[in-house]
């Protein structure tokens, strides 16, 4: 067992926006959702957009995230967040609206409210994380799932179709800000954040950030990182690249 | 000044909701209801729409309306939506959370014929849906007016009522009183002495008057202070079976004492009649109609709210009856609510005359009256 970090030892390693108090998380050992939380917290501390964030987080591992931060926080339903946060922004023309979503919330139940509000260039960012699979609910399928990679309800494999979000988004909304990054690339995910909010702040309407993430638990890699990393960086990353689009 | 205009139902509610100083609307197209949001459109794209904020959004469903509708309540919109039938089905997702977190969502719901599909005009088979669908025990407040005339009063209420107490506020309309066209007066509501109860924003508020305590419960609200500011997260998802017990105890507490000071009847005829009939929306408009015109010892009693019921009003009217009818265009979804006020209270015989989805006439409801139909 590693020793048990002091709180000034917590703090430091955290963005000032996050709440001491709601740690240790509760993600599992090893698993991305924190480290794309981090890189938002630090780009908001940057910015000094604490008291303006209305965060918005999804049903799923996200929902985690309800009290992860200093932030006006509500949870919704699966898939809803977008639509809350659509409606809190037209309400609230002030507010900096983050919906946080995994990837089945966004691609699957919550698909049309996404490429709607990307449609209609509404002006909140929304953050994916795309891990590849359904993790709370404890690895399904989901649209994001690798082309024969076996999970609880592919048990032979997945099919060969999956969706590529940010491209799709691109090409409805040519005005939007849509990149993909990746948990392991620290300081390009902390740029990638920034200038999604920037783009949000700057009222340019519609942001899209895509984060590839791990899940060692449904991967079944929590005994080694390497094995994590090599699913995430080798096999995710080539299905998925990251970049600007 | 008020004044008399012949209007249409659905416009009548575009215009209680000015008139109550409603300032977002989120919808879907639907018939019969689409009049209201074409109102609103028009409303809020014009010049002085636009100067108050008026806010309106066409979603991509009534999934996404609905939860939309959330997101303008949480910054502290007087928002509503309007909707029917099959959207009304696909909104109950949003109004599930709305009584999670008894956010004042508002909602105009015009009935339409079902289930499914089905028709667009009379029907009364959405009395269940509106006032228990979701996954939880119905803590949402559901008016049924049954006049154009009220379809202005209770649409400007519904809004005060949904922000005083802090619980989803529905009215319960249908596609007849929706499309047809009359005479009715419309107001200022503070020329009749009516307050408009303020709104507050759930997020993003610095400078609270309201504690999120005394209307979020409390396994769902967590409040820090970081630098003086106060931060609030609120959740849906609870970890403990005795955390979504305690909120259930707590909304039913608030309920309790809400329902006291809403809950809405009409009693029209001769007290203590001997025969008494119970009928809400429209087709207590033509029961209205058919014990005034009736000989005889005759009563109407009509909820006008069917959550919360008027469950001891119900019981004082029907106390000297000899009999009691029951008529609505649905099979048994008021006869349910109406036996359940009225189990061990009465030992009269009840007769349920049920229509789904077909005009009730007044001349139906005086044969009834007289005991000519076979039921």
């Amino acid at each position: 067992m590693p020793e048990e970090m002091s709180k000034l030892e917590i703090r430091s390693a955290l963005p000032k926006c996050a709440r001491l108090d709601s740690k240790p998380h509760l993600f599992c050992p090893g698993c991305g959702h924190p480290e794309v939380l981090k890189a938002l917290g630090f780009a908001v501390d940057e910015l000094g957009l604490q008291r303006r964030i209305a965060f918005g987080v999804d049903i799923g591992c996200s929902l985690l995230a309800w009290d992860f931060f200093d932030f006006d926080t509500v949870e919704t339903h699966h898939g809803r967040t977008v639509p809350v946060m659509v409606g809190l922004r037209l309400g609230n023309p002030e507010a900096i609206a983050v919906a946080y979503v995994g990837d089945g919330g966004a691609y699957a139940i919550g698909a049309g409210h996404l490429l709607n509000a990307a449609i209609r260039n509404d002006n909140i960012l929304t953050i994916v994380v795309n891990n590849g699979l359904y993790a709370m609910t404890g690895g399904q399928e989901a649209p994001t799932t690798h082309p024969g990679w076996k999970v609880k309800t592919a048990p032979y494999g997945a099919d060969q179709y999956y969706i590529k979000a940010p491209e799709i988004i691109r090409n409805v909304n040519p005005a939007a800000f849509v990149a993909r990054g990746i948990t392991s690339r620290q300081p390009e995910l902390r740029q990638l954040m920034k200038d999604a909010l920037q783009h949000i702040n700057g009222n340019h309407g519609f942001a899209f950030l895509e984060v590839l993430s791990q899940c060692p638990l449904n991967w079944k890699t929590m005994d080694s990182a390497e094995a994590t990393f090599r699913v995430l960086e080798q096999e995710h990353a080539k299905l998925f690249p990251t970049g600007r689009f | 000044m008020s004044e008399k205009n012949f209007l249409m139902g659905n416009e009548v509610l575009g215009r209680a909701a000015r008139a109550a100083q409603a300032d977002a609307m989120y919808g879907y197209p639907i018939t019969p209801a689409s009049e209201i949001m074409h109102f609103w459109a028009g409303e809020a794209g014009s010049e002085a729409g636009h100067d108050q904020g008026l806010v309106f959004q066409q979603a991509e469903d009534e999934i996404g309306a609905g939860f939309m509708l959330i997101g303008g309540v949480l910054a502290g919109r007087r928002a509503f939506t309007a909707t029917a039938g099959p959207g009304h089905v696909l909104m109950q997702d949003a109004f599930a959370m709305a009584e999670a977190m008894r956010l004042p969502v508002v909602a105009y719901i015009m009935q339409r014929g079902g289930p499914s599909t089905s028709t667009v005009i009379y029907s009364q088979q959405e009395v269940t849906l509106a006032c228990f669908g979701g996954n939880g025990n119905g803590f949402r407040i559901v008016y049924a007016p049954s006049t154009l005339q009220e379809l202005f009063d209770y649409g400007l209420k519904v809004f005060n009522t949904a922000w005083k107490y802090r619980f989803p506020t529905f009215l319960l309309g249908d596609g007849y009183l929706a499309k047809m066209l009359g005479e009715v007066e419309l107001y200022d509501p503070a020329e009749r002495g009516l307050e408009i109860v303020p709104t507050e924003p759930y997020l993003l508020e610095k400078k609270r008057g309201i504690d999120l305590k005394n209307v979020i419960p409390s396994p769902e609200l967590e409040v820090r202070y970081s630098d003086g500011v106060e931060y609030a997260c609120l959740r849906n998802c609870l970890n403990m079976e005795e955390e979504t017990l305690t909120v259930n105890q707590e909304i039913k507490a608030a309920w309790d004492k809400m329902a006291k000071e809403v809950v809405e009847h009409e009693y029209v005829g001769q007290s203590a009649a001997k025969t008494v009939v119970v009928a809400q929306g429209i087709v207590a408009a033509a029961a209205r109609q058919a014990v005034q015109e009736a000989s005889g010892s005759v009563g109407l009693f009509r909820p006008i709210t069917l959550n919360p019921f008027p469950v001891e009003a119900l019981r004082r009217s029907v106390a000297g009856a000899e009999r009691i009818i029951i008529a609505e265009s649905a099979y048994n979804q008021l006869g349910r609510m109406v036996k359940d006020a009225l189990y061990g209270q009465v030992q009269v015989p009840i007769t349920e005359y049920y229509r789904p989805s077909m005009s009730i006439l007044p001349e139906e409801i005086a044969e009834l009256i007289k005991d000519n139909v076979a039921v």
